[in-house]
């Protein structure tokens, strides 16, 4: 099962951002699933921010599969994160990890 | 002391830019708050529109409507959203729901995204100006229903009204009211991001929607106080009346101009002065039409272009009428001296009725207006609405510089003041009373120059007839009382000296 996971930030070394990051990569490696991510700064790239109607950073939005869903806020959130972006199949171990 | 006063910049919103006294405080947030309906979004897009008309481009926030949706509904109103786009006058920024629904809140967050992206808009097309609409809507989206309780949200709107106020931006901020009662997010909203706040109302009056704004507040800038009426026209958008703010303030001219009778002018002291307004009263079957009439024909004799508004009678009545006084309304038709509009009072709101009377001001371009009967209007509105009909009517014609007659219908027979007459007859530089006289057991006409501004006129009473060529004003009425009160009386009872005295006078001619 393929995932297509991308996460706008605003600035890459701001605390909010490295935490949203850490966070997720923690998550993604407890993940059974093929995903690719895509990390967009929105200070450089705001025409992509545009695109996606992305208004708070961080936001990590779920493209594929579809339908798309997304969460707002840097993933502190753990079971907040996984109900939105429906990722509890692909989870192979339990919370606490 | 605040030495700082704001520099305003014209919104190009006509009325508007009168009630603030200049337009926006520039460079500054204004919040706009209103209840659902009370045009916030055609506000929003009517100014940036407005800008664009004055070289400004801008840049719509939108976080309810997306763009294409907006452009659809605005387009009634003659603004090509589109067009203004690809002239780089107009970017939008759109923050409506994404696909798929909104997403929860899952830890810290702030609005640098929103701020990014609106500061690279602005940045592309050189904006002067920044419409958000409305902020509500993202909070509803995102169930934050205190959500300035958040820090992230008071510190997100606290960063982004700053970095507004750095891109060199006057800002409006559009916010919903949800209960007149509640205001708890305004007051928050204002607290945080807004210097000003102007407050759109949507209410009741009577049976009819009344539309008004208000300056609720202008940080250290003058502005007028009260609320101000407005309506949404098809055509134009958003239209404020600003009442007698423009009214008292228009010159006028000493030229005189013909009444279309010589009589009346000599009553006059050498006819109507141009840029006046007249008012015609009488009870019905007086003469005031046929005033009228003599209006239109004395107008379009010296080449003026007449307007004739029609309240109470169709057109063919009207036409009818003239050619039973030898007077040939379809030649002046014809030749484009005359354009008669007829309409059904209770049809519309007065506020449309003014918006019509202010676009076929606006086309034809009179020189003359006639309005018969401004009484009848009184039944399209409440009261409180015709008094502020009258009064934007009389701001129109006054500033257009039109000489302008309307009559008003008493509706006692004898005369006595009505609604109409209060209302406006301070606005007015001329007031004529028709009056039924009672003499000797006979119903005859009087007609008398109740005020005139700026002018000596006949003071006297005089008898009014109406044959085949129209009206006749002759002599004056001797030893009969309280005509203009509406109660005639014989001042000296006895029939013989009446008789022989009644028409002692000398002929107006000979004034």
């Amino acid at each position: 099962m393929r995932m297509h996971l991308t996460l706008y930030i605003a600035g890459a070394d701001t605390s909010r951002s490295i935490s949203a990051k850490r966070r997720l990569d923690h998550l993604l490696g407890r993940l059974d699933a093929e995903v690719y991510l895509d990390v967009v700064d929105v200070l450089e790239s705001p025409d992509l921010a545009e695109l996606a109607r992305v208004f708070a950073t961080p936001t990590l939005v779920r493209d594929l599969p579809s339908p798309a869903r997304r969460v707002i806020g840097d993933l502190s959130d753990v079971e907040g994160v996984t109900a939105a972006l429906g990722l509890d199949p692909y989870l192979l171990h339990p919370e606490g990890v | 002391m605040d030495l700082n006063i704001p520099v305003k910049s014209p919104t190009g919103i006509r009325g508007l830019d009168v009630i603030t006294a200049g337009g926006l405080p520039d460079g500054r947030i204004t919040l706009v708050t209103g209840g659902p309906g009370s045009g916030k979004t055609v506000f929003s897009m009517q100014y940036l529109h407005a800008g664009v008309e004055l070289g400004e481009p801008g840049v719509f926030v939108t976080f309810e409507d997306q763009p294409a949706f907006i452009g659809g509904n605005v387009r009634s109103f003659g603004w090509d959203v589109a067009a203004m786009v690809d002239a780089d006058m107009l970017r939008f920024v759109d923050v409506s729901a994404p696909s798929g629904g909104e997403g929860r809140i899952v830890g810290g967050f702030d609005l640098s995204a929103l701020a990014e992206r609106i500061k690279t808009a602005c940045d592309e097309i050189g904006a002067k100006r920044v419409a958000l609409d409305s902020l509500g809507a993202l909070f509803a989206r995102l169930g934050l229903f205190d959500p300035l309780e958040r820090l992230e949200m008071r510190t997100g709107l606290r960063e982004l009204a700053a970095r507004l106020r750095a891109l060199d931006v006057t800002t409006i901020m559009t916010s919903e009211r949800t209960s007149e009662a509640s205001p708890d997010l305004d007051y928050q909203l204002e607290e945080y991001v807004a210097d000003n706040v102007l407050m759109l109302r949507n209410n009741l009056d009577g049976e009819r929607r009344r539309r008004t704004v208000e300056v609720l507040k202008f940080r250290g800038a003058e502005h007028h106080e009260g609320q101000f009426a407005f309506s949404i026209l098809p055509g134009s958008g958003i239209a404020v009346l600003p009442l007698g703010e423009m009214a008292l303030e228009t010159p006028s001219t000493e030229d005189r101009t013909e009444s279309g009778s010589v009589e009346l002018d000599a009553m006059l002291g050498g006819g109507m002065f141009r840029e006046s307004v007249a008012l015609v009263s009488g009870a019905t079957g007086t003469g005031k039409t046929l005033v009228s009439s003599h209006f239109v024909l004395g107008g379009a004799a010296r080449g003026d272009k007449v307007l004739l508004l029609a309240y109470e009678e169709s057109r063919d009545q009207l036409f009818r009428n003239a050619r039973g006084w030898g007077m040939d309304f379809d030649g002046l038709v014809a030749s484009g001296q005359l354009r008669v509009e007829c309409a059904y009072p209770e049809g519309m709101s007065l506020q449309r009725h003014l918006a019509r009377i202010t676009s076929l001001v606006d086309e034809y371009q009179p020189d003359r207006i006639v309005i018969d009967s401004l009484s009848a209007l009184e039944r399209a509105g409440s009261v409180l609405g015709f008094r502020e009909f009258s009064l934007a009517l009389v701001a129109l014609v006054k500033t257009r510089g039109v000489l302008t007659l309307m009559t008003s219908s008493s509706a006692e027979l004898s005369g006595s003041v009505t609604v109409t007459e209060g209302h406006i007859s301070t606005l007015t530089d001329l007031i004529l009373l028709l009056r039924y006289v009672e003499v000797a057991g006979e119903m005859r006409r009087g007609v008398a120059v109740l005020k005139m501004r700026g002018s000596t006129h006949d003071k006297a009473i005089r008898e009014f007839t109406i044959d085949g060529e129209g009206m006749r004003i002759g002599r004056i009425f001797q030893r009969v009382g309280g005509i203009v009160l509406g109660v005639p009386h014989q001042v000296n009872p006895s029939l013989d000296d009446r008789l022989t005295t009644l028409f002692d006078d000398p002929p107006t001619a000979d004034l």
